[in-house]
């Protein structure tokens, strides 16, 4: 019974992730996130232990038992880091499981099951629609004070990603945004393109995260740490925060959130994408 | 530009999450050993240019943003957010005032 009861959980929480990640509304995703607080789980087990089949795919074993996932599929992940830091996750819950701090356990969750049904092209074209409304091309003209903090921020970071990919992005301060031309989105479609399924299901995490696929790009290319792709993807936020003070149950919470979110989401790409695995290799000589 | 942070520094702090999420017996697990296993066999290479040990050390500090960042956010949320809605009678404390309580009035039927 407990399975059934922990694969409803699951389901939720991957069929509101499904639901409210593309929407660029932090409120829709503030509720989910509450509702699905409030409802947590006994901790059902002890040991949790890892263990490689003989397709080389690793499984997380909760006191002998088989993880699955919430659709019913035997939880199974590319490399052993991934699964050290899945169980981990899995280890560390108390008395209850929280289920919102498991947000690797999460992302595989949705690789596997893909709750939402879509192709590789839908995900790339959904990522690219940030690219539109990314948010370091959105500049304001007034207060002077902000106007230089994004000048002095995000023109770096616009000017590395533009010269990395060769691609011109610009930025604009008008209602429209700037004009993304259509070489530069073939140039980022061909580039998502080229990661598999899983890195590319945590690159649109990351992205829908921080608003941003310019960030998002720098930080998966270890242009940026995860504590400096957030503060920039919240630096009108941070600029009224030392304007008008900080407020803990808000800005805190709401950075500490998005900062575990995002390093979770990049961990995730840097696991499963194909230069950890080389890079694994090459480690163990 | 990403902040070039020590591995001995980040190795550490991901040593000191664990330990604070999972008490004194942190070193049996899974994690622990990985953890530094990863650490000890990136130190062979740290004499030349080595773009798997970069690309390790990155990964590391994201992951040990994430243990960090997970531990604020839970505690804060147990803090602020994790006690679901307040009681009649503590909502009118907070303001100040009290839930009618007279004898044979309201309050009083049970």
């Amino acid at each position: 019974m407990w399975r059934s009861l922990v694969r409803l959980q699951c389901q939720a929480r991957v069929a509101l992730s499904a639901r409210y990640g593309r929407a660029r509304l932090p409120v829709l995703w503030h509720a989910a996130d509450l509702s699905i607080a409030t409802s947590e789980r006994k901790k059902f087990y002890q040991d949790v232990n890892i263990s490689q089949r003989e397709d080389g795919l690793f499984e997380i074993n909760l006191d002998r038992r088989k993880l699955k996932t919430p659709g019913g599929k035997l939880f199974t992940v590319p490399n052993e880091a991934l699964a050290v830091a899945v169980a981990t996750e899995w280890d560390v819950q108390k008395d209850t499981l929280k289920f919102y701090t498991m947000n690797l356990t999460t992302l595989c969750n949705t690789a596997l099951d893909n709750p939402t049904q879509r192709d590789k092209e839908q995900i790339i074209a959904a990522a690219l629609k940030f690219l539109e409304t990314d948010t370091i091309c959105y500049r304001v003209e007034e207060p002077p004070g902000l106007v230089e903090l994004q000048t002095n921020e995000w023109d770096p970071v616009l000017n590395w990603v533009e010269k990395r990919y060769n691609v011109i992005i610009g930025s604009s301060s008008s209602i429209m945004g700037p004009q993304i031309t259509e070489e530069t989105k073939d140039t980022f479609r061909q580039h998502l393109g080229s990661y598999n399924f899983w890195a590319l299901t945590g690159l649109e995490f990351v992205i829908t995260q921080l608003k941003s696929l310019v960030l998002s790009f720098a930080l998966v290319d270890r242009h940026l740490t995860v504590e400096q792709a957030v503060l920039l993807s919240r630096l009108e936020e941070e600029y009224q925060i030392q304007r008008w003070g900080n407020v803990e149950w808000a800005h805190d919470y709401d950075m500490y959130e998005l900062r575990a979110r995002t390093a979770a989401g990049t961990l995730f790409v840097h696991l499963s994408s194909e230069s950890s695995s080389v890079k694994r290799k090459l480690l163990q000589d | 530009m990403a902040a070039v942070s020590s591995p001995l520094r980040v190795c550490r702090g991901i040593l000191k999450e664990l330990r604070a999420l999972k008490g004194p017996e942190y070193k049996r697990t899974l994690a622990y050993n990985y953890v530094l296993d990863q650490f000890r066999k990136n130190q062979v290479s740290s004499e030349r240019y080595c773009r798997a040990q970069k690309e390790a050390l990155h990964s590391s500090q994201s992951y040990l943003c994430l243990l960090a960042s997970s531990r604020c956010h839970v505690a804060l949320h147990k803090l602020y957010h994790g006690k679901g809605e307040r009681g009649p009678d503590e909502v009118a404390d907070i303001v100040g005032l009290r839930l009618p309580t007279q004898p044979g009035g309201k309050g009083w039927e049970k």
